[in-house]
């Protein structure tokens, strides 16, 4: 089945892993993405906050590019904030004449225009959960990940309603749950499943922040999972990069790798580790992904920086080896 | 649209601001938001505080509280609320309000999302190095070194870009965001 293609700009670099895997998997399902045109940011969670008009401008810009896209007209975005928003303007203009007759005059100043209802943006779990299905994709697996104990974390963005939610539960959602037990994974029942990474908080109020990031990680880790599987960069970037900055805020030492659920799909299709840009990770992915005989390259990872008054023995990590 | 004649100015402006945003006068202070908010227990007011506030007409303490700034837009209120209220959008819509008339006390959530803009209006994509880069410069210059490791795993694992990308379609973003601005003005 064909769809437009709504990377974001998080998948260009930061969360090129999960564009890399989004790709790899795509075409052995059977599903074929064409990227929207000359695509820019949807704004994120910052320009709402700034100018209703304009934000909704810039998103609406992206349906119209994304209306061009031939023979579909499915649009799907692997970056839940781009899903939201992309959602959320398509569902908010065909219902506020006032608000879109104000960006269709902005829209035409650059001879664009979008009809809201022309196009159905969805996230790229809705897609692989409703349009693939778990028995398809257990069909397909050749290296169940049987023996990873996964956190499944979905959250906020997604699953609330109101803009469609995925076609799950807002509160508790299960689609991911069953595509990770399809792959063979041992799938925790992880209770912050959907609560929100905090965003933005760690440049806001660090404090706030890390408080939001170490609920997730200490409710993964007090489930004895090897890994949080997500399906959005903001919730990587936040579990993963702020990790070691939570652990010394609040003098832990936790190791939860977090992966994007397209690699644990590739992985359980037998892809090498390497091509789904598995490595990229802060936190590494190494000693989890062992546990079930898949060897990923060393990559080298920025030491741990020792206090100058640290006369401690030097001690292996608390999980390290898995 | 404004609300009728037992609505105060200030709650009618805050309505008009958010799509859907008249379903505040059915708020039934029941708390649910408050409860269900993740930054909640940060909050100068909890949301259910915040309406009783706008209800009463209490610009100035409204803008003075931190709590729209402390909203991390997770819709958790929204999708609870039994009267449907988008509480989320209300919030947004007390961010614009506050930024566009110069009301806030703390400058940093404001300052990060103009930073951020800043680089989507120049080059129609985001730019983590530039943001971080003058939002800590700006507000927490000693910050870096906190998430020194960070940045440098991000680095060496190729995540971090070094330059913007510009879409092709720059000029016409320019266009539109003028004329989307000049609109929002005069609304």
């Amino acid at each position: 089945m064909k769809y437009g293609y709504f990377p974001g700009c998080s998948l260009e670099k930061n969360a090129a892993a999960y564009d890399v895997s989004t790709k790899a998997i795509a075409g052995p399902l059977g599903l074929e993405f064409v990227e929207v045109e000359d695509w820019n940011c949807c704004g994120a969670t910052e320009y709402m906050s700034l100018n209703l008009t304009a934000a909704y401008s810039l998103i609406a810009r992206n349906l119209a590019q994304a209306s061009k896209t031939p023979g579909t007209d499915q649009l799907v975005a692997p970056c839940s904030l781009c899903y939201l928003n992309l959602r959320k303007c398509d569902k908010n203009l065909g219902l506020h004449a006032d608000l879109s007759g104000r960006v269709a005059k902005a829209l035409a100043e650059a001879g664009l225009s979008y009809k809201p209802g022309t196009l159905h943006a969805r996230h790229l779990l809705d897609v692989v959960y409703h349009d693939i299905g778990p028995e398809a994709l257990a069909a397909k697996v050749t290296r169940p990940l049987s023996g990873l104990r996964v956190a499944p974390y979905y959250g906020c963005l997604l699953v609330r309603p109101e803009f469609h939610n995925g076609g799950d539960d807002p509160e508790y959602p299960t689609s991911l749950d069953k595509i990770l037990t399809a792959l063979g994974a041992e799938v925790v029942d992880y209770p912050l499943k959907a609560q929100c990474c905090g965003g933005h908080m760690t440049q806001i109020s660090e404090a706030t922040g890390f408080e939001l990031i170490r609920r997730l990680i200490k409710g993964a880790d007090d489930y004895h999972a090897d890994v949080i599987v997500t399906i959005c960069p903001m919730c990587q970037l936040n579990l993963d990069g702020f990790q070691g900055a939570m652990n010394r805020h609040f003098n832990t030492s936790y190791h939860i790798p977090v992966l994007y659920f397209t690699q644990a799909i590739g992985l359980a299709m037998g892809m090498a580790p390497r091509d789904l840009g598995i490595g990229d990770e802060i936190v590494s992915a190494r000693a989890a992904l062992s546990k079930i005989g898949h060897e990923v390259e060393a990559v080298p990872e920025a030491a741990p920086r020792k206090k100058k008054d640290d006369k401690s023995l030097p001690m292996p990590g608390r999980r390290a080896g898995g | 649209m404004h609300g009728p004649a037992d609505t105060n100015g200030f709650m009618a402006e805050v309505m008009a601001a958010a799509p859907d945003g008249e379903r505040l006068r059915t708020c039934l202070q029941c708390g649910t938001c408050g409860g269900s908010c993740p930054s909640g227990p940060d909050m100068d007011h909890t949301p259910r505080q915040i309406f009783a506030m706008i209800n009463a007409g209490m610009r100035d303490e409204v803008f003075h509280s931190n709590t729209p700034w402390y909203c991390v837009s997770c819709y958790y209120c929204t999708v609870r609320c039994p009267k449907e209220i988008p509480i989320t959008e209300l919030m947004y819509a007390l961010k614009r309000m506050a930024v566009q008339q110069g009301v806030y006390d703390d400058s940093k959530a404001p300052d990060f999302s103009k930073t951020f803009m800043g680089w989507v209006e120049d080059y129609g994509r985001s730019f983590e190095l530039g943001l971080m880069g003058q939002h800590m410069i700006r507000h927490n210059p000693f910050g870096a070194f906190k998430i020194a490791d960070m940045a440098v795993g991000l680095v060496t694992k190729g995540r971090m870009a070094f330059a913007p990308t510009r879409i092709k379609g720059m000029d016409g973003l320019k266009r539109i965001l003028a004329k989307a601005k000049q609109l929002e003005a005069q609304s």
